[in-house]
């Protein structure tokens, strides 16, 4: 909550801000201590709380499938496992719905999505202080707790799946097959010179199209994490400062912050759950089309 | 909120964590299910061949009852015919050793009597000849008389 030495513009800075490791101005390296000093880092820089984050929560994913895939047995399932195998079971359902071709790659693909997004999202339903309050008294300058708030992260896997598109693709219907989809489509004319003049505008259209779907796939995703990270911070403003002033109705309003955290955050799981499967499904529906022959 | 290396960092991340689930864990964990979906499947077959057998051999079961039942009335059937023929067979030996023992007794009472009228005869002719001894009063020569008390004795 916002304590005497923030103000609610400083408050949410810092709760929007990444713990930055990178060149700092004086030429040595290390974490920056404000906003300004995390953007003067440029490119070359690191946001160290969202890698740490989305390495915990996928190492604990991995670390808890991998054991029951070790301890598979074939007698009846005991707790996790039975957990673990409704997962796979409803990512599997998901990719032999939409999926037509056959690869391997697709199924573990869209597992992995699914998880660890979730999980990334679910950060979120940490009480918003916790952590970030945990990160000051360590003496962390900052601390984003919700590794999918970061477009880093959700940029990060837009493009990996992008790059599976690009190549099955290719690998699919070959170079010349691609180019021609991405060239002769949606116009197309029995005149060759006619069909000459097309070209440019197809490949506008579809390149478009193309570009369009990583950017989608991600800013989706982050724009639903951030929004849903933006209005914790400003319940938590309004719950803190009414608390802060100590005014005659103070507890009342404070009681109001946890009603509607609770409100916001029961609503939230649904939506860290919609936009995980969002996510898998549309890799899924991409990947899919990168396998059709015509579309 | 900006772009910067972590990007890079995040997607080679990605990456190793789809590597590693696309190698531990989804092959493992499928093979696992439809291991088990054939064992279900296998079992359930294995219970329906079970329930298959059951009736085949409750069938041949009731069947052997049949048969055995048949048999056990044939058995008593001629153990019953039996029976009764040994019965007659030991009415009829009774029978004849009855008429046997009776026969013998009566030739036996036959011969009783015989020897009683024998006996009665010659005391009835002693007694006559004493009586005519006395009636006479006087010593009758009994071998004189014997030829009249020997007919006498046989018209007794």
């Amino acid at each position: 909550m916002a304590s005497e030495t923030h103000t609610s513009t400083e408050y949410i800075k810092h709760h929007l801000q990444n713990l930055t490791f990178g060149e700092l101005p004086d030429g040595s390296l290390g974490l920056a201590q404000t906003p300004e000093q995390a953007k003067a880092m440029g490119f070359w820089a690191i946001n160290v709380d969202t890698i740490a984050v989305s390495f915990i929560l996928g190492a604990i994913f991995l670390y808890l499938f991998a054991k029951v895939a070790k301890s598979a047995t074939l007698s009846v399932p005991a707790g996790g496992q039975n957990f673990v195998e409704m997962i796979i079971e409803f990512i599997d359902d998901s990719v032999r719905g939409s999926f037509t071709g056959r690869n391997p790659l697709v199924a573990p693909l869209a597992l992995t999505i699914f998880i660890w997004i979730f999980l990334m999202n679910l950060m979120d339903l940490v009480p918003i202080d916790y952590l970030p309050g945990l990160a000051t008294v360590l003496g962390l300058p900052f601390l984003k707790v919700v590794p999918t708030t970061d477009p880093n992260a959700t940029f990060g896997m837009s493009i990996a799946v992008f790059v599976l598109v690009i190549y099955y693709s290719i690998k699919v219907k070959g170079a010349a097959g691609f180019a021609g989809e991405l060239a002769l489509q949606p116009f197309s004319s029995a005149n060759p010179v006619i069909k000459g003049i097309f070209i440019p505008i197809n490949l506008f259209l579809e390149g478009v199209n193309l570009i369009a779907k990583p950017i989608s796939l991600s800013l989706r995703l982050f724009g639903n994490m951030y929004a849903g990270e933006m209005i914790f911070i400003l319940l938590a403003i309004m719950g803190g400062s009414f608390a802060a002033a100590n005014m005659g109705g103070s507890s009342v309003l404070f009681g109001t912050q946890i009603l509607l955290s609770l409100a916001w955050a029961i609503f939230h799981i649904l939506i860290i759950t919609l936009q995980a499967f969002i996510f898998m499904t549309l890799t899924i529906v991409y990947l899919d089309m990168a396998h059709q022959e015509h579309h | 909120m900006n772009i910067n290396a972590t990007l890079i960092a995040q997607t080679i991340m990605f990456i190793l964590f789809v590597w590693f689930c696309m190698k531990f864990v989804w092959p493992p964990i499928m093979q696992a299910l439809s291991d088990r979906k054939k064992q279900i499947a296998d079992g359930l077959a294995a219970g329906e061949r079970g329930k298959q057998e059951l009736e085949l051999a409750s069938k041949s079961a009731a069947d052997e009852m049949l048969t055995a039942k048949q048999k056990a009335a044939e058995i008593i059937t001629q153990a019953e015919k039996r029976s009764s023929q040994v019965v007659e067979e030991a009415k009829g030996l009774a029978k004849e050793e009855g008429d046997r023992i009776v026969s013998m007794a009566k030739a036996e009472v036959e011969q009783e009597v015989v020897r009683a009228r024998e006996m009665l005869r010659q005391n009835v002719a002693d007694l006559a000849v004493a009586g005519a001894a006395k009636i006479l009063d006087r010593e009758v020569d009994a071998k004189a008389h014997a030829e009249l008390l020997k007919n006498i004795k046989a018209e007794l």
